[in-house]
């Protein structure tokens, strides 16, 4: 078994008086999938967004016990918040390109970062959006708007945005929830290809996405974790009731 | 300490207007200013009355002409015409508060003066043309905003009038109006503003005689153009008077600028 | 007693005259502008552009006061920009609302609503009189500035606000500081919303009149120095139709006015228009 590479203990986080999340306690692996399924306002989007602090945004949020990422306490002092977000790469659940070109796009991180020099960026443009399959599509008009594209050309888009960083970790808030069958099996065949080189973190409101891609899943419920385990044990013989119940569709 | 840069300026403006224009007020007495009827400034007479007067007229004139054209055009545009229509007209208007106040002026010395000289007698410069001009002026400021105020109310609001029998206008009266009164409250006062605030239009048109007018037809003398009147040459004593004007200008237009901004908020609440 | 009129009546009636009220109203606005071109283009020629005025501006032309109506424009928004753009930067992005921003938004209205004649005063008072930049493209500049602040603050923040706020949220979850998403996200975005308020600030720097005619002078020379003074066309406009100079010229120079401060104003507009279409 692999190292954790994400570790919780009793983590809680806050928006204001409403706590949002309580007592996380969740160890990650290194280069697996692992899904986090759970009903709306379970608080799974929220737990991503505290991975890459991005919830620090929001007035009134703040959190309590522990969350490493590869041994390093990301609410301790010392932590570079920029330097976080560029390890892990976050999709969000609607495409939103930002209003460029699409080889813009794909270079703002890394031009962000600092990076120069139009041969390294060419480079790093066609190397991420190979790895996304997008590549072919649109090879002959990186120049024109990202706006353009299709809702699942455009996912891919912010997928290959991502890559463009040289993460170490790709965090997806339901990637597909707004789009068609063909573009989301698309997503996930790209995410399985890239499992080998990164962690892979995937929200989704889709159960049998997380059946068919998650190596492990956790169930979120209320801001807890009812659940974690291997992805075919919690579809095929849970061990809590409210896991079993959510996953036949009674509720949520 | 950018972000500051407007409250800053306004503090420095005030300061300076009010640290010029203070200290004559006070040595002469407040009193004297507000109420006395003679503006002799060689003789160290300062008497501001004509003046508020003037300005008051010449506003409310400007209010009796330009309310009821521009409120008449803001409800034809929003309830009785096509969108089309609407569209294509709304920026026109807009356009023409960019005009150039001397313009308008003009236009009144042109046509206004002598056509008021001719038909109605007097010397034509008059408290009735800085009205009809100022009127003018203030409209597009009225039909836009009240515009985007009809607009803003909900159409069900509309809808709902009308499929209770209304027609289109008792819902204009009963409904629409009262729903964005305070939009179009707002409209009239920013139109006072601007017209009290006025000054190269008035001083073409308003003949600037400082004495208090005893008709529509005879000649005024408005707070703007006693300081742009006499600013080029005053001297001493005399140019504080001005700044002095300036002060009582400067009030005037900070009051209404406060209830302007109490009605548009109450709005958005 | 009320009499009773069927309220089809009525609304026929009002109609129709609310309709003669808006007619009016359109066809003066209207009338104003096609009077001042119709006399006035015939004066407006090549020679009448580019040559200097003469004999007090009787004959001649109104190159210099094109001059000063630019270089004044110019300077009071190279002023104005940064602050404007800075306070809404500042009021959208780096603070919550709290008192301060509410005590900068009174200011900047407090500002909109000062009279030009105000702004003139003082300008007169502080840069000719006590500065000692006496009549000057300086002095003038910076009266003018201060006046168009405003417009810039309002303008620049709704457009700054109305870049939604997702793209705010994508750049900081790429990797970038607050000033990187600010510089390179949320102002590219905002840069025809802010534009239009530029623009418009240009049309009312061009047709001001009393705010400069106190700081700026009225000298019919090309300025050539921050120092110099310098006529602008409003102003020149005012003297000429004032003191009776020609009304020949008047009428050439109102028409330059009414053309450029339109032309420009479309600009404005377009430029909002095609900003809306991206975002609604």
């Amino acid at each position: 078994m692999s190292e954790a590479v994400v570790r919780a203990e009793n983590f809680r986080h806050f928006f204001g008086e409403r706590q949002t999340l309580r007592r996380i306690n969740l160890e990650i692996r290194r280069n697996e999938i692992f899904g986090i399924i759970g009903p709306a306002g379970s608080g799974k989007s929220t737990f991503l967004r505290a991975l890459n602090r991005l919830n620090d945004l929001v007035p009134g949020s703040r959190t309590e016990g522990t969350l490493e990422v590869c041994g390093q306490d990301i609410y301790g002092p010392g932590t570079s918040v920029v330097e976080l977000r560029r390890r892990l790469g976050m999709v969000f659940a609607t495409p939103i390109p930002l209003p460029r070109s699409i080889f813009e796009n794909v270079a703002f991180g890394a031009r962000m970062a600092g990076v120069k020099g139009r041969a390294r960026l060419n480079e790093l443009v066609a190397d991420s959006l190979r790895k996304t399959a997008l590549w072919e599509e649109v090879m002959d008009r990186l120049d024109s708007s990202a706006l353009k594209l299709s809702g699942g050309q455009q996912q891919r888009l912010c997928l290959a945005r991502i890559l463009a960083l040289k993460p170490e970790f790709i965090m997806l808030d339901e990637p597909t929830s707004g789009l068609d069958p063909i573009s989301t099996m698309k997503i996930e065949e790209t995410l399985r290809q890239l499992q080998s080189e990164f962690t892979i973190i995937l929200v989704t409101n889709n159960t049998k996405q997380a059946a068919r891609v998650a190596d492990r899943t956790a169930f979120f419920l209320n801001g807890e974790i009812v659940e974690v385990d291997r992805t075919e044990k919690i579809f095929s013989a849970p061990s809590d009731q409210r896991t079993n119940d959510y996953i036949l569709g009674k509720f949520g | 300490m950018i972000a500051f840069s407007a409250v800053s300026i306004l503090l420095i403006i005030t300061i300076f207007i009010f640290g010029e224009g203070m200290p004559v007020m006070v040595k002469y007495g407040l009193r004297k200013f507000l109420f006395g009827l003679d503006w002799f400034p060689l003789e160290r007479s300062y008497g501001l009355l004509p003046m508020i007067i003037g300005s008051l007229m010449v506003t409310g004139g400007a209010l009796v002409i330009g309310v009821p054209f521009g409120l008449a055009c803001a409800v034809v545009l929003t309830e009785f015409s096509s969108k089309r229509l609407r569209r294509f007209l709304k920026p026109i208007i807009e356009l023409l508060a960019g005009i150039p106040s001397v313009v308008y002026g003009f236009i009144g010395v042109v046509i206004l003066i002598p056509f008021i000289r001719d038909h109605l007698g007097g010397p034509g410069f008059s408290v009735l043309a800085s009205s009809v001009i100022l009127g003018i002026m203030i409209l597009p400021t009225i039909i836009s905003i009240s515009i985007d105020s009809l607009e803003a109310v909900p159409r069900t609001y509309r809808e709902g009038s009308i499929a209770l029998g209304a027609t289109r206008w008792q819902t204009t009266r009963m409904v629409m109006f009262p729903a964005a009164k305070s939009g179009i409250i707002a409209s009239i006062i920013l139109g006072m503003g601007r017209a009290i605030g006025e000054t190269m239009a008035v001083i073409m048109v308003a003949g600037n005689a400082a004495t208090i007018p005893r008709s529509l037809l005879d000649p005024v003398r408005t707070l703007t153009s006693n300081i742009a009147l006499e600013l080029g040459y005053a001297a001493g004593e005399h140019r504080q008077a001005l700044f002095a004007t300036g002060v009582i200008l400067f009030v005037i237009i900070m009051i209404l600028n406060t209830i302007a901004n109490m009605t548009s908020r109450k709005r958005r609440p | 007693m009320k009499i009773a009129v069927p309220p089809r009546t009525e609304q026929g009636i009002i109609r129709a005259l609310l309709w003669l009220l808006t007619a009016i109203t359109v066809f003066i606005l209207f009338f104003i502008i096609f009077y001042v071109l119709k006399r006035g283009l015939p004066v407006v020629s090549l020679e009448f552009l580019a040559q200097n005025p003469t004999e007090m501006g009787k004959a001649g032309g109104i190159f210099s006061t094109i001059i000063g109506t630019i270089a004044l424009t110019l300077l009071a928004i190279l002023i104005a920009t940064p602050m404007g753009v800075g306070s809404a930067i500042f009021l959208t992005e780096y603070t919550r609302e709290n008192w301060i921003t509410r005590m900068i938004r009174f200011g900047s209205e407090c500002l909109a609503g000062i009279p030009s004649i105000i702004f003139g005063l003082f300008g007169f008072i502080l840069f000719v009189t006590k500065l000692g930049f006496g009549w000057s493209l300086l002095s003038g500049g910076l009266t003018l500035a201060f006046m168009i602040l405003p417009t810039i603050i309002r303008t620049s923040e709704e457009a700054i606000r109305s870049v939604p706020y997702a793209y705010r949220e994508v750049s900081f979850s790429l990797g970038s500081t607050k000033w990187q998403t600010v510089t390179r996200v949320v102002l590219p975005s905002s840069l025809p919303g802010i534009a239009t308020g530029v623009i418009l600030s240009i049309g009312r720097s061009i047709g001001e009149t009393a705010a400069v005619i106190f700081t700026a002078g009225s000298s019919l020379h090309v300025p050539t120095s921050l120092f110099s003074s310098s006529r602008t066309m409003s102003v020149h406009f005012y003297i000429l139709a004032r003191e009776g100079i020609s009304m020949d010229n008047a009428y050439g120079t109102a028409a330059v006015l009414i053309i450029a401060i339109l032309g420009i104003n479309v600009l404005a507009y377009s430029l909002m228009n095609r900003f809306m279409r991206r975002y609604c």
